[in-house]
């Protein structure tokens, strides 16, 4: 009972980006998952690669709102872990039909599903911004990404107000949206 | 300059900074124009996008954070010191496509070659036993000595099915412990407990079944890596008539049996393993045979059903050619940093002295399966 409520507790602490609780997670988990992926072809590189895909998509599932997880933290990232290797192995053309299974895993195709529209997603809003150019890039990210309010970026890239840097803003905004639909609607 | 107009208003909006009768106003616009509707939709889920991915971002650069402190903590370990492991990594790249299909094509005759071994090996044969204590064994220890086992059995999960087990020693104080494949048959976790009843969770690494043989890695935050191993792991054979001793766990307790090297050769004149004279029982599977330096000559492994006393243990060179084949099998990085004690410390000392120094590294292995 405790130990649920432990990972409760973890999972809240990843759905917040907390630090402390992503490294318990890490550090528990990180091993295991190397293993598997050395003892099955794979680098060290890859495992970094592999173990992380696996956490985000472990943030995304706590992030929605439907979010159960109906086994434990460590199940559940092999499990996908798994499946990403099996994918990434496969796409190398180095997959040999077996793959050695050290822990038990659970069906994982809902959230795999999910978890790569929102990779797909992510991937193109990235080209969308480095497209982009600057100064463009660098004002969109800061004043979404970094959050810093319209003043403080005027100041930052040397505009004379901060209404010139807002119409500058709302400029490159509209080359971003319109970069990211053409991308996202091509996709769906 | 009209579109930057409405973004604005749009943006607005919808972070809600609008006054009252703007917003009304708005709204109004909204219900009335559907070209203005759709283009708040539309907004709105740019918006979401936005954030989706500036916390995706957050995340990695954490994990990333993360990873590295981990690193340079030693919790996790990517092998080796960082100036070789570039050299490794461009090597790995180089050769990868000639390693797979080296790996392959080794795989495929090593798979024939032990094909062609589990039909002639005698293993088998149902005149010698495995020594590893069966489950209804380790079910009625349960019964009659409950509290202690409910101490020492603490770390499997409850439900867990627990199918079989026997001994097994470190041979890298990093937490490498080698036992006999046959111990692990059938399972796919593993809990280890010492001497002292220190109770640590293991992971199976590798087993070769055709060898007997099988490595643990324990995984467990309370294992504490020790700086040396007192015993050696012996290179060369051992002598005709030298007297040996084994410490194993044919019950929850270590336990001390001694005999003698009655033959160089095992089973059907097996030469990979030694015949001894000793009282061995189910559970001693896996446990360290010493000679009387106190250096490992060989892995008790099975006993010879019709006579008493007579007993196989694998011979501890073939621990060096195991772990030898292991880091030459293409998938081995994780091996390459097993470095085997070669030289023992126990030298000179009387018996009790030495299994008094033993104790903490000879483990009671316990397989098991969870639900």
């Amino acid at each position: 009972m405790k130990s649920e409520l432990n990972e409760q507790a973890l999972l809240k602490g990843l759905a917040e980006n907390d630090s402390k609780a992503i490294e318990t997670i890490y550090k528990e988990n990180f091993n295991t998952i190397q293993a598997f992926i050395l003892n099955n072809n794979g680098s060290y590189d890859d495992a970094r690669d592999i173990f992380q895909e696996a956490m985000i998509a472990l943030y995304e599932k706590v992030q929605s709102n439907s979010f159960v997880l109906t086994s434990k933290i460590n199940t559940y990232v092999y499990s996908i872990c798994r499946r990403l290797w099996l994918k990434r192995l496969q796409q190398m053309g180095r997959y040999s039909g077996k793959i050695e299974n050290l822990e038990e895993t659970i069906s994982v195709d809902e959230d795999m599903e999910i978890h790569e529209k929102r990779n797909a997603e992510f991937a193109i809003m990235d080209r969308a911004l480095n497209s982009l150019g600057e100064p463009c890039k660098s004002l969109l990210e800061g004043y979404y990404i970094k959050k810093m309010d319209m003043q403080e970026l005027s100041k930052a890239f040397g505009y004379t107000n901060a209404d010139n840097a807002k119409n500058q803003k709302y400029k490159c905004l509209m080359r971003l949206k319109k970069l990211f639909f053409t991308q996202y609607n091509i996709g769906e | 300059m009209e579109d930057i107009v409405l973004l604005q208003a749009i943006e607005r909006y919808l972070d809600g900074s609008m006054l009252p009768a703007e917003k009304a106003y708005f709204e109004e616009l909204r219900r009335n124009t559907p070209e203005i509707d759709q283009m708040v939709v539309e907004h709105n889920m740019f918006l979401h996008q936005m954030d989706s991915y500036t916390n995706t971002l957050s995340l990695k650069h954490t994990l990333n954070d993360v990873h590295a402190k981990l690193l340079s903590y030693g919790e996790i370990n990517e092998g080796g010191e960082v100036s070789t492991k570039g050299k490794v990594v461009r090597m790995w790249n180089r050769y990868r496509k000639v390693t797979a299909i080296a790996a392959c094509v080794g795989g495929a005759i090593a798979l024939m070659i032990s094909g062609l071994f589990a039909y002639l090996s005698p293993v088998n044969n149902s005149q010698i036993q495995e020594l590893k204590r069966e489950v209804e064994y380790v079910k009625s220890k349960n019964k009659v000595t409950d509290d202690k086992l409910n101490e020492v059995v603490s770390k499997i999960p409850k439900g867990a099915v627990v199918t079989g087990g026997g001994s097994g020693f470190l041979i890298d104080s990093k937490g490498y412990i080698i036992t006999n494949a046959h111990v692990l048959k059938g399972s796919s976790f593993a809990n280890v407990t010492n001497g002292n009843g220190d109770d640590f969770k293991a992971v199976i690494a590798f087993k070769d079944e055709s060898k007997d043989l099988a490595i643990l890695k324990i995984e467990d935050e309370d294992f504490k890596i020790k700086r040396n191993l007192p015993y050696a792991i012996k290179k060369t054979g051992a002598e005709l008539g030298e007297e040996i001793y084994t410490l194993g766990y044919p019950r929850n307790d270590l336990t001390f049996n001694q005999g003698f090297l009655s033959t160089q050769t095992g089973f059907n004149g097996d030469s990979s393993t030694y015949q001894l004279q000793i009282s061995a029982n189910p559970g001693n599977s896996g446990g360290p045979v010493f000679n009387s330096n106190g250096e490992v000559v060989g892995i008790l492994s099975t006993r010879e059903k019709q006579s008493e006393g007579v007993a196989f243990a694998i011979k501890s060179k073939s621990i060096y050619k195991f772990i030898e084949q292991l880091k030459n099998t293409d998938n081995d990085t994780l091996y390459q940093h097993i470095k085997m004690p070669s030289s023992s410390s126990l030298k000179g000392m009387n018996r009790k002295e030495q299994i008094k120094k033993m104790e903490d590294y000879i483990f009671l292995v316990q397989a098991f399966n969870k639900k």
